[in-house]
């Protein structure tokens, strides 16, 4: 709010030569908001809504929003949306706009899942429905206005995380309606529900298995690196080279020396330890790990005030309570700012583990690309981006419960 | 010289030695492959792929600092402070796409080969610059930009000989970030035929043969190792010519 009441003043329309002042014509609007017309007007009027295509992967018939839905439901949603970008362009208090982005992006779900359903032919299973440019285009804008009005609202950690939860319960809710049954996405979802539970359970079980491993053993690394600095440079220095493997060398060096421990070390491989699939992924990842846990923890205990470290000193405390009673509470924030940076980037990266057979939702991403179906490619992607996404915005909210009084570190 | 810039000389010799003559080194990677499988990968010229591999890195990153650093300028101007707060959200929510998945729904719209691992890795590459060219440009002190004013610069003479000057070792890290990122992620780009170190590292998962994933690995590693402290080492000189503390060594 501030940033855009202080440019009002800074910059109030002055060119004052013949013709259209374009300048002053635009002070009425909202800037973004023009922008955002005119992403929607791209997105309605010149870009398909959807493609139909006869099965998966079929060249694909693109549809307008006027092709694909039938009368009376196409006016409708076309002027659901025409009012959208109307209410986009008017400067309205932010929390009305972040509840009209929300609702229009809603609106263009339902109106997906109804042309889904009008152009599926009777009783077919072969044909497929996907959302197209101009519907990923126009969810774009409407994210856009929403995402704005979130950026000005600065909202408290716990209205962000009630917010999420709303999102996660309204997506549900389409899910489970069975209204997107049509859309391509789910059909594939249908020909393999148990397959996609099974993989996003490995997602889970490297994303959060490595992170928590990584913490036990980072933080106490941090801490070890912190007292000592000659530690610090060689365990930082490693692990700096570790991060520049790339992800796909890094799971596939593993697979000798696992194989080698499972068929030389009696037990492994009645752990589970095998040189593909799933352990050379986990501990690639937990490679990937280390290096934010520990930089941070020592970041965080470094950044303690020394008054503050000489008045717990002069209180007579030890070094070990020092520690854990003053610096590790201070650092706490920083230490799980890295927890947050660990565990977005292990739910992208575990998708690669599919590539040495560990499983994932990497498994449909990479099958998707084999077979050109973009369909699967989405099944796969769509849920990382949004397990990412949730995962970013739930620690940023557990990042700010840590560090009260602060403002919002970013 | 430091110790540290011998070792990086002797890592840069024995890449190019690797690269140049790769059979001297077969002995080395032998005890690695099983069942008389060559040792060095010989589908195409190492020296072909490792620069096609460095091109794409180059081209992304280099577009990736021209649109970041543009818009960055724009957001830190009077006229488009409106863009601020949503332009680094979008980069703070930008940053959580895994770049698998960026990669993969680039497919459908540009098809297999090259194209749709530039416009990933762009993408991927635009936030950590435009980031840090916000900090850069917005950490230019008020007192500064003041005395410019005073000495009767316009806006784009500030712009071009007081602020970029100022902002651009902070850039600088920016683009060093996303460069090192740019060039381990792009051998992902090899899964839609995109012709980078992938390629040698999946021939290598594909047959069983460590000695080829070690080498692609080996070569990447190095190769990120290299223009990550070279761009480092221009980051500390253009500190020191702005007559900054040197706060890069770590």
């Amino acid at each position: 709010m501030a940033a855009r009441s202080q440019d009002a003043m800074a910059s109030p329309p002055r060119r004052t030569g013949g013709g259209v002042d374009f300048s002053a014509l635009l002070s009425r609007f909202d800037r973004l908001g023009v922008i955002v017309a005119l992403i929607v007007a791209a997105g309605s009027l010149a870009l398909p809504f959807v493609t139909f295509k006869a099965n998966r992967i079929a060249p694909g018939q693109p549809l307008g929003i006027s092709e694909a839905l039938a009368f009376p439901e196409g006016p409708v949603f076309q002027a659901v949306i025409l009012a959208g970008a109307l209410v986009a362009l008017i400067r309205l208090p932010s929390s009305l706009r972040l509840a009209a982005g929300l609702l229009l992006i809603a609106a263009l779900g339902l109106m997906l899942g109804v042309a889904a359903t009008g152009l599926m032919p009777e009783g077919s299973r072969v044909a497929r429905v996907s959302p197209a440019a101009g519907f990923w285009l126009l969810v774009f804008a409407f994210a856009l206005v929403a995402a704005d009005a979130l950026a000005r609202m600065q909202l408290g950690p716990m209205t962000r995380l009630g917010l999420l939860a709303l999102v996660a319960l309204g997506l549900g809710l389409m899910l489970w309606s069975g209204l997107w049954d049509d859309v391509s996405i789910l059909r594939e979802y249908a020909n393999r529900g148990a397959a996609f539970r099974s993989e996003a359970q490995t997602h889970f079980a490297l994303a959060f298995g490595s992170l928590g491993a990584a913490t036990l053993i980072g933080v106490p690394l941090g801490i070890l690196s912190y007292r000592n600095r000659a530690l610090r440079t060689g365990v930082l220095n490693s692990l700096n080279v570790v991060q520049t493997i790339p992800s796909i060398a890094l799971f596939g060096l593993l697979i000798a020396p696992l194989s080698w421990v499972a068929a030389n070390i009696p037990g492994a491989s009645a752990l589970g330890v095998s040189g593909i699939g799933f352990a050379p992924a986990m501990l690639a990842l937990f490679g990937y790990s280390l290096l934010p846990i520990v930089a941070n923890t020592v970041a965080g205990l470094e950044a303690t005030p020394e008054p503050v470290r000489q008045a717990a000193r002069g209180m007579g405390m030890t070094r070990r309570q020092i520690l854990t009673k003053v610096e590790l509470p201070l650092a706490l924030p920083v230490i799980i700012a890295g927890i947050r940076i660990v565990l977005v980037q292990n739910i992208g990266l575990a998708t690669i583990a599919a590539l040495i057979g560990g499983g994932g939702f990497g498994v449909f991403v990479f099958q998707g690309i084999g077979q050109t179906a973009m369909d699967l490619v989405l099944l796969g992607a769509v849920p990382t981006v949004a397990l990412a996404m949730a995962a970013a915005i739930v620690l940023d909210a557990v990042v700010d419960l840590a560090s009260p009084g602060q403002a919002r570190p970013r | 010289m430091t110790a540290g810039a011998v070792m990086r000389t002797v890592l840069l010799l024995v890449l190019v030695a690797f690269l140049v003559t790769p059979q001297s080194f077969a002995p080395v990677f032998e005890p690695l492959t099983r069942y008389g499988a060559p040792a060095i990968y010989a589908q195409g010229s190492l020296v072909d792929i490792t620069l096609s591999h460095l091109g794409i890195t180059l081209v992304a990153t280099l577009a990736a600092t021209l649109v970041a650093v543009g818009l960055a300028i724009v957001v830190t101007r009077p006229f488009g402070a409106e863009f601020l707060p949503l332009s680094r959200s979008i980069s703070h929510i930008g940053q959580t796409f895994p770049p698998v998945a960026v990669l993969a729904m680039a497919v459908p719209v540009l098809g297999f080969g090259t194209e749709p691992t530039l416009v990933a890795l762009f993408l991927y590459g635009l936030l950590p610059i435009f980031e840090n060219a916000i900090a850069g440009l917005s950490g230019v002190s008020r007192e500064v930009r003041e005395a410019a004013r005073g000495m009767g610069m316009t806006g784009w003479q500030r712009l071009a000989r007081v602020e970029l000057p100022l902002a651009l070792p902070v850039m600088l890290t920016g683009i060093r970030v996303s460069a090192v990122i740019a060039l381990s992620t792009a051998t992902i780009g090899s899964t839609v035929a995109a012709k980078t170190l992938g390629e040698v590292i999946i021939a290598g998962l594909t047959t069983n043969n460590t000695a080829f994933v070690l080498q692609g690995g080996l070569i990447v590693g190095a190769l990120a190792i290299l223009i990550n402290d070279g761009l480092m080492a221009l980051e500390r000189l253009l500190r020191r010519r702005n007559g900054l503390a040197d706060t890069t060594a770590r």
